[in-house]
C-alpha cells in the first residue's frame, strides 16, 4: 500500500519533471527565447538584462534549474500586456473557469448518466441506438461549431440569451452547454459500459434471485456500483474542463483561463501562454495522482497487488 | 410456448470498443470522404472564383436561395466579398493536406517508437513511456496552442505541431500490441532462427501492427482535423488569407450577430461531415481489421 | 411423504437461440423431474451439461437469448410458466431461493451485510427497516456467524470467503422458502470450510423443512447430502433415482463412468473421471444418443436413434437403449459376433 503510493508519487514527479523539461527545451531550443519572453521593441538593455536574468550565457542545465526555481517560488513572470504578475492574472480568472466547469459538469452528468443507464438497460433498443448517435455527434462536433450555432439560434434568431460576456446566469447557459456537450457524450459512453458490466455481475444476479423489483435491482444494486468509475472520470474531467475551455471561452468571451490563454496568443504575451500551459499540465498530473491514491485507499484489490 | 423472462445478463458484455459497432460497409461516409478528397485535388478546376481575392462591393451576399442572393455566388460572399463556395472548395484542400500529413507524421513517429519501446523493453521502454505519460497530461489543444505560440503559424508548422502532439497516442496503443505480439509463436521462431532485433522489429512486428495503425490513423484523422480547425479558429493555425475552414468560421463570427449565418454554418458543416465520416469509417475498420484493438 | 410433489418438472425444455435464429442450443432438453417437500435432489453433470440453465429455468431468470420452449413446472400445485413476471418475482426469494457459486462476487460491495440479508424480508414481507435488521441478526446467528450484532453492520470486504458464503446462505433462507437451489455453492471454498458449510446447509434444511436442489459435479457431496440424484448429459437427464440405488447399480454407462472413480467424501477433486472424448457441442448433437460417441458400450442403434426415458424400477429411470428390456441381450450377441 505504502509502496504503491510512493511509487505512484514517484511517477507523478517524473512526469512533472519531463513536462517542465519539455516546455523548457521547446522554448530554448526552437529559437531565441528573448524574442518570446521580451515584448517586441524592447531596448538592447532589456535584452541584456533578460539574458543575465535567465543566465542564457550559462549551460542549459543551469538555465533549467533557474526555470524550475522560479516556477516553484511562484514567479511566473510579468504579463507584457497587463503588466502584472502572470500568477495574479491566473488566480483572477480561475473562479470564472471553475464556475463554468462546474455548471458544464453538472449538465454533462445530468444528461450523460441517465441516458447511459437507459442505453445499458435497453441494450440494442431504441434508446441505445439514439444514445449511440448522440455520442458519435458529441465526440465529432467541434465545440466552436456548436457554440456558434447556439448563438445563431438563441441570440440572433430568438433573442433569448446574451451571446457573450459574464455576470448573470443567462450568460452561463450557452458556454456551459457547449463545453458540457462533449463531456456528456463521454460520460454517457462510460456510464453505459460500466452499467453493462455491473448488470452482468453476480450480485445483480443475486438481487434478482431475491425477487427484488427491477427498479430496485437497477436503481440500488446496479446503479450505485456503476457510478463509481463515472464519478472518478468526472473528477478528472472537471480539471480537464478548466484547461480545454479555450475555444468555448473565446466564442462566448467568457473571462476564464481559456480566454486568458487566447488573449496570451493574440497579444503575443508569451509568459501568459507558458504559465497557463504549465499550470494546466501540473493540475492534470496531480488530479490523476489523487484519484489513483483514493482508489488505492478504497479498493482492497489494488492494495493487494502492490 | 414462449415465456418472456427478465434478462439476467446483458447479451453483449460490451467492451467500449464494440460501442459503435457498425454492421455494414459505411458507404455514405466513404463517399463523403472521397468527394472531399476529389474536391481538394481538383479545387483549381472546380472553384468558380479565386478564394483569396474578393471585392468589397460584393461583401455579405447571402446564398443564392435567400433574398438578395444571386447565382453568381451560390453560397454567398464573406466580409471582404470573397466567394464562400470557392473558399470552401480550397478549404477542403487545406484540411486534407494538413489532416493526412499530420496523421502520417504522428503515425510513423508513434508506430516506430511504440515498436521500439514495446519490443526492446527496459531502458528504451521507460524513456518512451514516461515521456508519453508526461505529454499526455497536457490537453492536446493546449499543447498545440503552446507550440504554435513558439514556432508561429504556418501550414507546415501546423502539421509539425499536430504530429508532435498526437504521436503519443499512437505510441501507447502500438506498444500494447507489440507486447502481446512478442509472446506469439512466430516472433519466438524468428528469435530462434537467429534474426537480429532490427529484422524482427521491422520484418515481423511492423507488418502485424499496420492494421492497428491504419485504424487508429482513420480515427485520428477526425481528431486532427478538429484540432487544426480549432487552432485556425483561434488564430494560431493556418494563417490568413488561406481558406481554412476553421479560419473561415473565425472570420464569419463578426457577421453572425447580424444574421450572416452562412459564413459560420457552412464551413462548420464541412468540418462536421468530414470528422463524422472519418469516425464512422474508423469504427467500421476497427471492427473489420482489428477486433483486438481495445484502446482509444 | 405426501404423494403430491413440491416441485415437478414435466418435459421441460430451454433453448438458447442465436440472434439470427440460425443456431439452437438445447441447453435443457425434455427434462422430467420431481422433488418432494423436505427432500434433497442432487443434479450432477459436466460443465455445459445444462444443470445451471435448468436451475435458472425453474426461477425463470434466464439470459435474454434463452427461452423456455416447452413443458410444465408445477410448484406447490401451480404451473410457474403460467405466472406473470410480477407473480414470478414474488416467488423468487420468498418461496424458491437460490445460492450462487461465487461468494466473493455475490454480495454487493456497497451495502452492509444487514441491509443485504434483510432486503428480501423487507420486499416480500413489507417489514420495517428496524425489524428486517433484527431478523438479519438472527439469520446471521442461525448460519453460525460469530458476533452477529457487529457483523451485521459490516461490509462484504471485511468478511472471509466462508463467512460470505454463509451470509449468502442466510439470504437464501431469509424468507423461509420451501425450496432452496444451491448451484455449486462450495466450489470456491477451502476443504474444511466446505465440510462445515455442507453441515450447515443440512441442519438448516432439517430445521426449516426445506427442499434442496444441489447442483454439483462432485459425487462425494451428492453421497453425503442427497437422497435423490439426477445425472445430466447434454441437456438431458440420462439417469435419475434414489442415490443409494444409483450408486450401487448405475444403469447408464455415463453414470457408471462417473462413478468409476468416485471421489470419497473427503476428496477435494473437482474433476470427474476422465471419460474419453469431449463433451458434445450442444448446437450440433449427433443424431442418436448424445453420449454414444464416448460410450464404451454403444451399439449400432445408439448412433441412429435417441433412446427413450425408460423406468428401470420404482422411481428410477434411465435414457439408454441398454436399459430397454430385450435390447441388452441383442447387444451382447452382437458384441460376441464382432469378437
Amino acid at each position: 500500500m505504502k509502496n504503491y503510493i510512493l511509487r505512484r508519487v514517484g511517477y507523478s514527479l517524473l512526469s512533472l519533471f519531463l513536462l517542465s523539461l519539455t516546455i523548457f527545451l521547446f522554448v530554448r531550443v526552437t529559437g531565441d527565447p528573448t524574442s518570446l519572453l521580451l515584448e517586441p521593441g524592447a531596448s538592447p538593455e532589456d535584452i541584456e538584462n533578460l539574458r543575465r536574468q535567465f543566465g542564457l550565457d550559462q549551460p542549459l542545465w543551469v538555465q533549467y534549474w533557474r526555470f524550475i526555481e522560479s516556477f516553484v517560488t511562484g514567479d511566473l513572470g510579468l504579463s507584457f500586456y497587463y503588466r502584472t504578475p502572470v500568477l495574479d492574472l491566473y488566480f483572477e480568472r480561475l473562479p470564472n473557469s471553475l464556475l463554468l466547469a462546474a455548471v458544464a459538469m453538472a449538465l454533462s452528468l445530468l444528461i450523460g448518466i441517465p441516458s447511459g443507464v437507459l442505453a445499458a438497460v435497453r441494450v440494442g433498443g431504441f434508446w441505445d441506438n439514439a444514445g449511440k448517435i448522440f455520442t458519435l455527434l458529441g465526440l465529432s462536433l467541434p465545440s466552436f461549431f456548436i457554440g456558434l450555432v447556439l448563438i445563431l439560434f438563441f441570440t440572433v434568431y430568438l433573442g433569448w440569451l446574451p451571446s457573450s460576456g459574464s455576470g448573470t446566469a443567462w450568460h452561463l447557459i450557452m458556454p456551459a452547454v457547449t463545453l458540457g456537450w462533449y463531456f456528456a457524450a463521454a460520460h454517457m459512453r462510460l456510464t453505459r459500459s460500466s452499467m453493462l458490466e455491473v448488470l452482468g455481475s453476480e450480485y445483480v444476479k443475486l438481487a434478482r434471485l431475491k425477487g427484488l423489483p427491477e427498479a430496485l435491482v437497477i436503481g440500488k444494486h446496479a446503479f450505485k456500483n456503476a457510478l463509481i468509475p463515472v464519478i472518478t472520470l468526472a473528477g478528472i474531467n472537471l480539471v480537464v474542463m478548466i484547461n480545454v475551455a479555450v475555444v468555448v471561452e473565446t466564442v462566448f468571451a467568457w473571462p476564464g483561463i481559456g480566454r486568458l490563454l487566447y488573449e496570451g496568443i493574440s497579444f503575443r504575451d508569451f509568459p501568459v501562454v507558458q504559465a497557463v500551459v504549465v499550470i494546466g499540465g501540473c493540475m492534470i498530473i496531480l488530479v490523476n495522482l489523487l484519484v489513483d491514491i483514493l482508489y488505492a485507499l478504497i479498493d482492497p484489490r489494488i492494495r493487494l497487488e502492490s | 410456448m414462449t415465456v418472456t423472462t427478465p434478462p439476467i445478463v446483458a447479451t453483449e458484455p460490451s467492451p467500449p470498443a464494440a460501442f459503435w459497432r457498425t454492421q455494414g460497409f459505411p458507404l455514405v461516409p466513404v463517399l463523403i470522404l472521397l468527394t472531399i478528397a476529389l474536391v481538394a485535388v481538383f479545387a483549381d478546376v472546380l472553384a468558380p472564383y479565386d478564394p483569396q481575392i474578393g471585392s468589397l462591393a460584393l461583401r455579405y451576399r447571402p446564398p443564392a436561395w435567400q433574398e438578395g442572393g444571386s447565382m453568381a455566388h451560390l453560397l454567398g460572399t464573406d466580409h471582404v466579398g470573397r466567394d464562400v463556395l470557392s473558399r470552401l472548395i480550397f478549404g477542403a484542400r487545406v484540411s486534407m493536406i494538413v489532416g493526412i500529413t499530420a496523421v502520417l507524421f504522428a503515425g510513423s513517429v508513434g508506430t516506430v517508437l511504440g515498436i521500439v519501446s514495446g519490443y526492446l523493453g527496459g531502458w528504451a521502454d521507460q524513456v518512451v513511456m514516461r515521456v508519453t505519460d508526461a505529454w499526455l497530461a497536457l490537453p492536446a489543444l493546449t499543447f498545440a496552442i503552446f507550440l504554435a505560440a513558439i514556432v508561429g503559424p504556418s501550414e507546415l508548422n501546423i502539421i509539425f505541431i499536430l504530429g508532435l502532439v498526437y504521436w503519443t497516442r499512437y505510441a501507447r496503443v502500438i506498444r500494447g500490441e507489440v507486447l502481446s505480439l512478442k509472446q506469439r509463436e512466430f516472433v519466438r521462431l524468428a528469435i530462434v532462427a537467429g534474426c537480429s532485433k532490427r529484422v524482427i522489429m521491422w520484418r515481423h512486428i511492423l507488418p502485424n501492427v499496420i492494421n492497428s495503425a491504419v485504424v487508429l490513423g482513420t480515427l485520428m484523422l477526425g481528431v486532427v482535423i478538429v484540432t487544426e480547425a480549432a487552432l485556425s479558429f483561434l488564430g494560431v493555425g493556418v494563417p490568413p488569407p488561406k481558406p481554412a475552414w476553421g479560419l473561415m468560421m473565425a472570420d464569419g463570427k463578426q457577421g453572425l450577430m447580424v444574421g450572416h449565418w452562412w459564413l459560420t454554418v457552412l464551413p462548420g458543416i464541412c468540418i462536421m461531415l468530414m470528422v463524422l465520416s472519418a469516425n464512422l469509417l474508423g469504427d467500421w475498420l476497427r471492427v473489420k481489421l482489428d477486433p483486438q484493438l481495445r484502446q482509444l | 411423504m405426501s404423494s403430491q410433489p413440491l416441485l415437478s418438472l414435466e418435459n421441460l425444455s430451454t433453448h438458447y437461440v442465436s440472434q439470427q435464429g440460425a443456431r439452437v442450443v438445447r441447453a435443457v432438453d425434455d427434462v422430467t423431474l420431481s422433488l418432494h417437500a423436505g427432500g434433497t435432489l442432487g443434479i450432477v453433470g459436466e460443465s455445459g451439461s445444462g444443470k445451471s440453465t435448468l436451475a435458472l429455468s425453474i426461477l425463470r431468470l434466464l439470459p435474454p437469448a434463452a427461452r423456455i420452449v416447452g413443458g410444465r413446472m408445477i410448484f406447490e400445485g401451480e404451473n410457474l410458466l403460467d405466472k406473470s413476471d410480477t407473480e414470478m418475482r414474488r416467488v423468487r426469494g420468498k418461496r424458491i431461493a437460490m445460492i450462487l457459486q461465487d461468494p466473493m462476487a455475490s454480495l454487493n460491495p456497497l451495502f452492509s451485510i444487514g441491509n443485504q440479508v434483510g432486503e428480501p424480508i423487507r420486499v416480500h414481507e413489507g417489514a420495517s427497516r428496524a425489524s428486517a435488521w433484527e431478523r438479519a441478526v438472527a439469520l446471521l446467528k442461525s448460519v453460525r456467524i460469530a458476533s452477529p450484532e457487529t457483523r451485521v453492520s459490516q461490509f462484504p470486504h471485511e468478511m472471509s470467503g466462508g463467512m460470505r458464503q454463509r451470509i449468502v446462505g442466510a439470504i437464501g433462507i431469509s424468507c423461509e422458502p420451501r425450496l432452496l437451489i444451491a448451484d455449486e455453492p462450495t466450489t470456491s471454498l477451502d476443504l474444511t470450510i466446505q465440510a462445515q458449510y455442507l453441515n450447515l446447509l443440512r441442519d438448516l434444511q432439517r430445521e426449516h423443512g426445506l427442499a434442496l436442489i444441489f447442483i454439483t459435479h462432485n459425487l462425494g457431496i451428492v453421497a453425503k447430502m442427497c437422497d435423490q440424484l439426477a445425472v445430466m448429459y447434454a441437456g438431458q437427464v440420462v439417469e435419475q433415482g434414489p442415490v443409494s440405488r444409483i450408486f450401487s447399480a448405475p444403469a447408464h454407462p455415463y453414470t457408471r463412468a462417473l462413478l468409476g472413480s468416485i471421489p470419497r467424501m473427503t476428496d477435494n477433486r473437482q474433476h470427474l473421471t476422465a471419460i474419453e472424448g469431449q463433451p458434445p457441442d450442444l448446437s450440433s448433437l449427433p443424431p442418436g444418443c448424445a453420449f454414444a460417441p464416448r460410450c464404451p458400450m454403444a451399439i449400432a442403434r445408439c448412433r441412429v436413434e435417441a433412446p427413450p426415458e425408460v423406468a428401470i424400477d420404482e422411481g428410477r429411470t434411465a435414457r439408454c437403449w441398454l436399459a430397454v428390456p430385450g435390447v441388452e441381450a441383442t447387444a451382447a450377441t452382437m458384441r460376441s459376433n464382432v469378437a
